[in-house]
Order: C-alpha cells, then sequence, then structure tokens
C-alpha cells in the first residue's frame, strides 16, 4: 500500500540488517497479504454458501458470459506477466522499461476493471440487482471487493510511475517495484480462484 | 554518557529540544514537524513508547467508561424490579460494555504493553514501522470515539457483543447503534492489523544481535503469537462487519430469511474470529506474568521452551475450537463432536502453561510485592475460570449452560480474574520503568485486595445464578420468582452487585495510587532494577531515552540481564550477584553507538485516521460526506507515501567542517 517508503532508525553504519534476511519491508508486505487471504476466504466463503439461493432474478448459469470473462482474466493474467518485466528492468536499473512496463501493466489492470464495470452493467439489465438474491448480493460482493483490489493496484502503479518521475520514491526503487509487484501477483491468484468458482464450476 | 541522537547544533537552539532534528524542507507535502516538548510532540511522535503510553491512557479511559456500563447493570439488578434502565438501554449498556472492554480496554491495553516493551525486550530502537504505529493508535483512538458518539446520536449498539444476525438487521434494531458499532469496529481493525503486521516484523526482524527466538522474554513470545492470531482473526470479522453493512446501509440480502439467508453465517464468521479474540486478550496478560513470576520467585522460568511453545500450540488449535460457541445451534452430532473434543484438547497447553508458572515458584524466594500478587491472582483465577471453561466442552452440559449467567461467570473469571488481573501486574511491575517511580505498595496491595475480594464476589455467584437458570442478559428479577433458601436469585444478585462495587472501588483506588505516586514528595525515585529483573528491557534508563539504547546489547543467553549480573557456581549450584545494575549498564554503555538516527516525527499518521470517521459519519448520515473521506484517504495517503519516514542523514550529521559534500543522499531502504 501507501506505506512502501518506510523504514526504520538507523543503527550504526547504513547496511540493511535484519534478523530474517528479509527486509522490513518485504516482510510486512507478506503479512498483509497473508492477511488477505483471510478476507477474500471469508468472501469465497460467503458466496460459497449462497450460490444456488435464488429465490428472485437469474441464475448463475443465465447470465455469466464465459467467453466474455475468460477473455477478461486472460488479460488480467498477462498483466502479471509485464508486472514480472517492470520488477526485472527496475532491478536491471533500466528505468525506461520500467516505466513502460509499468503503464502497461496498470493499463491491463484497467481493461479487466473496464470488463468487469460492463459485465456488472450487462448483468444488472438481465435482472440481477444487488439486492435481488442471496446470489446477487454475495456476486457482486466478492467480485466487487476483487475489482477494489485491482483498482488499488492500478492506483499504486500509477503513482509509482509518478513519483518516479519526480524522483519522490524514497528508499530502494527496486524493491518499491517488486513489493507492488507482490501485491499484484496476489489479487491475480485470488481472480484465478474466483474465476474457477464462481463462474467455472457450474452451481 | 554520550550524545547519541546527535542534532545539528543551531537546531538544538531553534528548537529548544535536546534531540531535536532539523526537518528538511523538501520532502513530502508538509515540512516535517520539528522536536517539541509540547502537546503537540504526542501528536506527531513515531516514539514506540510514547504510543505505548497514549494506548495505555486511552485503553484506561475506556476501561472507567465500560466499568460505569458494567456498574449500571450491576444496579440495575441488585433489587427485584429494577427500574434503573428501561429495556430498551438496557441492551444497549451489556452490548456496549462488553465492546467496550473487548475493542477498546484489553486489546488495546496489550497493545499498550506490546507497544512499549517488546522493542526493549528484543534490544531494537523502535518498531519496524514506526509512521504505522502511529497511525495504528489514532485508529484506535478515533475508532472508539466514533464508536462511543452513538450515545449521543441516538444511542448505542443493542445487539450483544456478538452481534447475532439477523437480530441486528434494521427490522429488530432501527436505530443506528448498530451502524456505529460495525464502522468503528472497522476503524479499531484497522489498528489491530496494521500493529499485527507492524510487530510481528519487528520481532522477527529486529532482535539485536544474539537475541535467537528461543532467547526471547516469554512476554515477547506471547505478543509474536498474539499478533499472529489478529494478523489473520481480523479479516475474518472485517468480511463480517461489511456484510452486515451492506445488509443495513445498502438493503443486501446475506442475512435476509426470507430470502433463503442462513443465519448460522454470521455465528461462523464472528466466531472463527471470536475464538481467535479469547486468546488474543488472555495471551499477554499470560506474557506478563510469566515475566513477573520468574523475577519475584528468584528462579528462571520453569521449562521456558515449553511455555513458549504450549504459547504457540494455543494459537494454533485456537483455530479450531470456535464452535463450541454454537453447540445449541444444531450443528449435527459430527461437528459437535470434532468442536468439544478440540476445546477439550486445548485445555491441555494451557493446563501447561499453569504448571509451569507453579513450577517457578516451587522452592522459589518468593516475594509477595504487588505484581506478584496479582500473577499469583490471575493463577488461580484462571484456573476457576478455565475449568468451567472445560465444562462447556462437554456438550450436552453446554446446551444447559449455554446463554445463562454460568457463561458470564466463566468469561469473567478468565477475562477479569485473568487478562485484566495480567494487566494490572504489568502495570506494577513496569510502572518504574516506564515513569521513574515505584506505585506505593501499601496502596497497591488495598488496590490488589479489593479488587480481588470484589472480582470472585461479583462473578463467583453468577456460577450459581446460572446453573439455576438465570438467563444472560436477563433485564429485571422479581422477588416472586426468586426462590427461596441458599440458592434464591434475590440474594445471589445482591452480592454480585455489591462485588461490582467493591471492584470498582478497587480499581478507582489504582488511580488514587498513580496520582499519589507522582504528587507525594514522599515516593523517592526509583533506582534503576527495583525488582532485581531478568531482562533486556531493565539493561537501560528509566524511562528509556528516545533511542532505548545508547549500545545495543549482543545477547548470549535467556534472561540476559541476570546473566550479567550473576555468576553461576557449577560445582555449588549457588548462584551469586557479581555486578549491579549500574554497573552492567555502565559498561553496556561504555562505547555507545554513533550515528543513531531515529525515524522522524510525521503529520500523517494522524492525518490519514482522522479522514476514517469521516466516511463512517458519510456512510451513517450523508453519502457525499463519504466521498469527502475517501478524497482524504486518498491524498493523505499520497502524503505520506511521498515523506521517508527517516530524514536525511544530513539532518542528523551535518557535514564536519572541511568535509564538504558531507553524506550522500540516498537513504538507505532499512537502517
Amino acid at each position: 500500500m501507501a506505506e512502501t517508503a518506510i523504514s526504520h532508525g538507523h543503527d550504526v553504519g547504513h547496511g540493511a540488517h535484519s534478523s530474517t534476511g528479509l527486509s522490513n519491508n518485504k516482510l510486512g508486505m507478506w503479512m498483509f497479504l497473508g492477511s488477505e487471504c483471510l478476507l477474500f476466504g471469508g468472501l469465497i466463503s460467503t458466496y460459497m454458501l449462497y450460490k444456488g439461493r435464488v429465490n428472485a432474478g437469474p441464475q448463475p448459469d443465465q447470465i455469466f458470459d464465459i467467453p466474455f470473462t475468460s477473455v477478461s482474466s486472460f488479460i488480467l493474467l498477462m498483466s502479471s506477466l509485464t508486472m514480472v518485466l517492470a520488477v526485472s528492468s527496475a532491478q536491471r536499473k533500466d528505468e525506461r522499461n520500467m516505466n513502460l512496463w509499468l503503464v502497461v501493466t496498470a493499463l491491463l489492470g484497467a481493461t479487466f476493471v473496464g470488463g468487469q464495470v460492463y459485465e456488472f452493467t450487462s448483468f444488472y439489465r438481465e435482472g440481477l440487482g444487488f439486492t435481488t438474491s442471496l446470489f446477487g448480493s454475495s456476486f457482486y460482493t466478492l467480485t466487487g471487493f476483487h475489482g477494489v483490489h485491482v483498482s488499488v493496484g492500478i492506483i499504486m502503479l500509477m503513482a509509482l510511475v509518478g513519483m518516479n518521475r519526480n524522483k519522490r520514491i524514497p528508499g530502494d526503487r527496486a524493491e518499491v517495484v517488486e513489493l507492488i509487484g507482490l501485491y499484484w501477483h496476489f489479487v491475480d491468484i485470488v481472480w484465478i480462484i474466483i474465476f474457477t468458482l464462481v463462474y467455472l464450476i457450474p452451481s | 554518557m554520550t550524545i547519541i541522537d546527535r542534532p545539528s547544533t543551531d537546531v538544538a537552539v531553534i528548537g529548544g529540544a535536546p534531540t531535536g532534528v532539523k526537518p528538511s524542507e523538501a520532502l513530502g507535502v508538509f515540512k516535517r514537524p520539528a522536536a517539541s516538548t509540547s502537546w503537540r510532540d504526542w501528536v506527531v511522535t513515531v516514539d514506540h513508547k510514547k504510543l505505548g503510553i497514549m494506548y495505555g491512557v486511552t485503553a484506561f479511559f475506556f476501561f472507567i467508561v465500560g466499568g460505569v456500563e458494567a456498574l449500571l447493570i450491576r444496579l440495575q439488578l441488585i433489587s427485584p424490579d429494577g427500574k434503573v434502565l428501561n429495556a430498551d438501554q438496557y441492551n444497549q449498556m451489556f452490548t456496549m460494555h462488553a465492546t467496550t472492554m473487548v475493542f477498546l480496554f484489553v486489546m488495546p491495553m496489550a497493545a499498550a504493553f506490546a507497544n512499549y516493551f517488546v522493542p526493549l525486550q528484543i534490544g531494537a530502537r523502535d518498531v519496524a514501522f514506526p509512521r504505522l504505529n502511529a497511525f495504528g493508535f489514532w485508529c484506535f483512538l478515533f475508532g472508539g470515539l466514533f464508536l462511543n458518539s452513538s450515545w449521543f446520536l441516538g444511542g448505542g449498539a443493542d445487539g450483544g457483543w456478538f452481534m447475532y444476525a439477523p437480530n441486528s438487521s434494521t427490522l429488530f434494531s432501527p436505530s443506528h447503534g448498530i451502524d456505529f458499532w460495525t464502522l468503528g469496529l472497522q476503524i479499531t481493525g484497522i489498528a489491530s492489523l496494521t500493529g499485527a503486521i507492524n510487530l510481528i516484523v519487528t520481532v522477527l526482524n529486529m532482535r539485536a544481535p544474539g537475541m535467537k527466538m528461543m532467547r526471547m522474554p516469554i512476554f515477547t513470545w506471547m505478543v509474536l503469537v498474539t499478533q499472529f492470531l489478529l494478523l489473520f482473526a481480523i479479516p475474518v470479522i472485517t468480511v463480517a462487519l461489511f456484510l452486515l453493512t451492506f445488509q443495513r446501509s445498502f438493503d443486501a440480502t446475506f442475512f435476509d430469511v426470507a430470502s433463503g439467508a442462513d443465519p448460522l453465517l454470521w455465528q461462523h464468521l464472528f466466531w472463527i474470529f471470536g475464538h481467535p479474540e479469547v486468546y488474543i486478550m488472555i495471551l499477554p496478560s499470560f506474557g506478563i506474568i510469566s515475566e513477573v513470576i520468574p523475577v519475584f520467585s528468584k528462579k528462571p522460568l520453569f521449562g521456558y521452551p515449553i511455555v513458549a511453545m504450549s504459547g504457540a500450540a494455543i494459537g494454533f488449535v485456537g483455530w479450531g475450537v470456535w464452535a463450541h460457541h454454537m453447540f445449541a445451534s444444531g450443528l449435527g452430532p459430527v461437528s459437535v463432536t470434532v468442536f468439544s473434543m478440540a476445546t477439550m484438547a486445548i485445555a491441555v497447553p494451557t493446563g501447561v502453561k499453569i504448571v509451569n508458572w507453579v513450577m517457578t515458584m516451587w522452592g522459589g524466594k518468593l516475594s509477595f510485592t504487588v505484581p506478584m500478587l496479582f500473577a499469583i491472582a490471575l493463577v488461580v483465577q484462571f484456573t476457576i475460570g478455565g475449568l468451567s471453561g472445560v465444562t462447556h466442552a462437554v456438550a450436552p452440559s453446554d446446551t444447559q449452560q449455554t446463554d445463562t449467567y454460568y457463561i458470564v461467570a466463566h468469561f469473567h473469571y478468565v477475562l477479569f480474574g485473568g487478562a485484566v488481573f495480567g494487566l494490572f501486574s504489568g502495570f506494577y511491575y513496569w510502572w518504574p520503568k516506564m515513569f521513574r517511580r515505584q506505585l506505593s505498595e501499601g496502596l497497591g496491595k488495598w488496590n490488589f485486595w479489593l479488587m480481588l475480594i470484589g472480582m470472585n464476589l461479583t462473578f463467583g455467584p453468577m456460577h450459581i445464578l446460572g446453573l439455576q437458570g438465570q438467563p444472560r442478559r436477563m433485564m429485571v428479577w422479581t422477588e416472586a420468582r426468586a426462590g427461596e433458601g441458599l440458592f434464591n436469585f434475590g440474594f445471589w444478585n445482591r452480592v454480585a452487585s455489591i462485588g461490582s462495587f467493591v471492584l470498582g472501588i478497587g480499581v478507582l483506588l489504582f488511580l488514587v495510587n498513580v496520582i499519589y505516586t507522582h504528587k507525594s514528595k514522599k515516593v523517592a525515585i526509583s533506582p534503576l532494577d527495583p525488582w532485581d529483573a531478568r531482562t533486556l528491557e531493565w539493561m537501560t534508563h528509566n524511562p528509556p531515552q528516545e533511542h532505548n539504547f545508547d549500545t545495543i546489547p549482543t545477547v548470549g543467553h535467556l534472561d540476559e540481564f541476570f546473566h550479567r549480573k550473576y555468576e553461576t557456581d557449577a560445582s555449588t549450584h549457588s548462584v551469586k550477584q557479581v555486578h549491579s545494575a549500574e554497573e552492567v549498564m555502565a559498561e553496556l554503555n561504555s562505547h555507545p553507538d554513533e550515528h543513531i538516527h531515529m525515524p522522524s516525527r510525521s503529520y500523517w499518521p494522524i492525518l490519514l485516521a482522522l479522514s476514517l470517521p469521516v466516511i463512517g459519519y458519510g456512510l451513517i448520515y450523508n453519502r457525499m460526506l463519504m466521498a469527502v473521506g475517501a478524497a482524504l484517504v486518498l491524498l493523505t495517503m499520497f502524503g505520506w507515501s511521498m515523506e521517508p519516514s527517516t530524514s536525511p542523514d544530513e539532518d542528523f550529521d551535518p557535514p564536519a567542517p572541511g568535509e564538504g559534500g558531507g553524506h550522500t543522499k540516498e537513504l538507505s531502504p532499512l537502517g
């Protein structure tokens, strides 16, 4: 998140000493992602419990457009590839390519979120509102939370590009890119699980 | 003593504070706040010790709020047909009492001790993320105030602290109380989550040289386990709270039984959080008394690795017992059996700890100081509460006890008799470390005995009331139905109510003691090591300077400080003191570290935390305000991320004359 800039009070010298060998920032990010697993665990459980419970409005298989969502899933997964390229450019101190891949990653993410917005609109037109049924409430909550996570990721990527341009990134730039990369990959992996459980496995 | 945190000389004059660091102007959006000794310093501080004290003061304030709520409940039940509160107020009172005590007192008070003492116990200069630490405190404060502001805005939450759905839907609770409750707990949840990440990274990553995991003091161990529990439990309650918020504010159907919703969903989500939560509350107190008992028994903790690992075992098994809160909900025989057995199993590591504390005292030179008294009382009262807890694991018996005062008796024995007594033990034990003065032992003994008697008078009779069938949350009792003889409701309700006021006076005496200790001329400054302690936090000044240690010690033993003071004679197995605490510290500080750069103060944590209640009020009253709050969150996050946590080196170490260029401008990523 926005705490990537944090480091702690220096001891003697400037070596990056830590008891585990991982930097504080990276360990902190891993802990945060561990916590996020339980957040999505709770949301996915809620969805799985309510998947087939439709008192009113459409059933899942009546509205899901698997080819469309497959394409947008593929786009999101490709953004993980471009994120890896951005991290590797950052580690090689290749600033031009780093910025390029960060922007591409953000664009791919934005395409995915755009697809989600389109999908939500069309589902709504077909009669699935947030309050229509248990399926509606839990579907929009789960995928909505994921969409918000992707959007936060996009904001972080664009902020990274902007701050890099103004030389406002404190600390180790390659590590900051890597940390946002960790978050980004995590959000992608969550989508693989959601796509499988929500869209592919029929209710 | 050398000056470590070297300010540039002109700054010390401008700031007026000896440890001032001139803030660079070019960094971030605002100028960095300069050092100062006034109240402003507390607002912008990132020092873990100041934040620990702020956590403590705020949590104690909420302790008094929750205590007054409890006394009102007992006042209502002191006589038949109580008229102190009406039914609606009574519902709000027990809901807010429990919520306040759990989320705004016990958890943050444990966080206060963890913040203050974990870095000191592992030989670190601060926590891993100092600004995040400050942010956590402000989230807790503003979240708590937001939650309690509901009292003035139409009434508090009234669904009980576990807020079972669908009882918590707008149909049954139309006031905004539960909205304040869900949003307030989200905000304090952020505090717990950031605190957990921060302390885990601190403990794993910032230990002094030689401080292996199995040399860490038990308090640090228990805090580590607690923070892992928080890390994984908080997101689950976050989901539950979001679902309830969506249900109440946006008409989602999660708990709408007419649409086919399953009321057990909330119960499962809540208790998957809620059962680890009880260990989150008790483990820090276990840690505190594991420090106190060895010190006042003059013996090392019996079975240190066993105590550490049984704490970790409690942490693991604690995830597999949640459904014992739901035995009466019709889970089916398989689930009931599994959770019943897991619940019995978790009594084992807890029992192991109790054996270890008793064995530590066995054959020791006991001194019954106030911290020791509180610690021993914890062992006894927690054992009582633990034994009644095991009776809940027996599902057939539990179906009789559930939702009666027997349950109320049980959890007050483990939480008040256990967790709160442990925290008081910590107050008395660490007071000289934090404030240079030892709390009066005389007043402390009054404090202890009144609390002990009050606590047992209040909660002991509740066992009887519960087994007689008095339901939990019962608002009135009548003389006609109170029964007769030894087990009549009326008598024991009166006893419990009188006990609660004794308890209240006991707690007040603590405040009297604090005031007396700091106002009276008779109380002398405490010596460096008043208790002959064993762990690293006593190896520095009282109170520690901002950078904690002039020299980071290299650790060679468990109980390092003890081993520096004492020598063991292997042939006779006797221990003799070879150095005083002052000598140990003087030797340690003979070559103080140079170039200690402490993290710099910041405005951003409080600003970001202030934006969160804006979203909360917006969600309840006006959606536009919500957008304003969200924009504020985004802006403050950007401001935060553009500000390095440590001022550049030249702020601390101005270039020496003739050196010219000075230090490199590149900030070290870690330090």
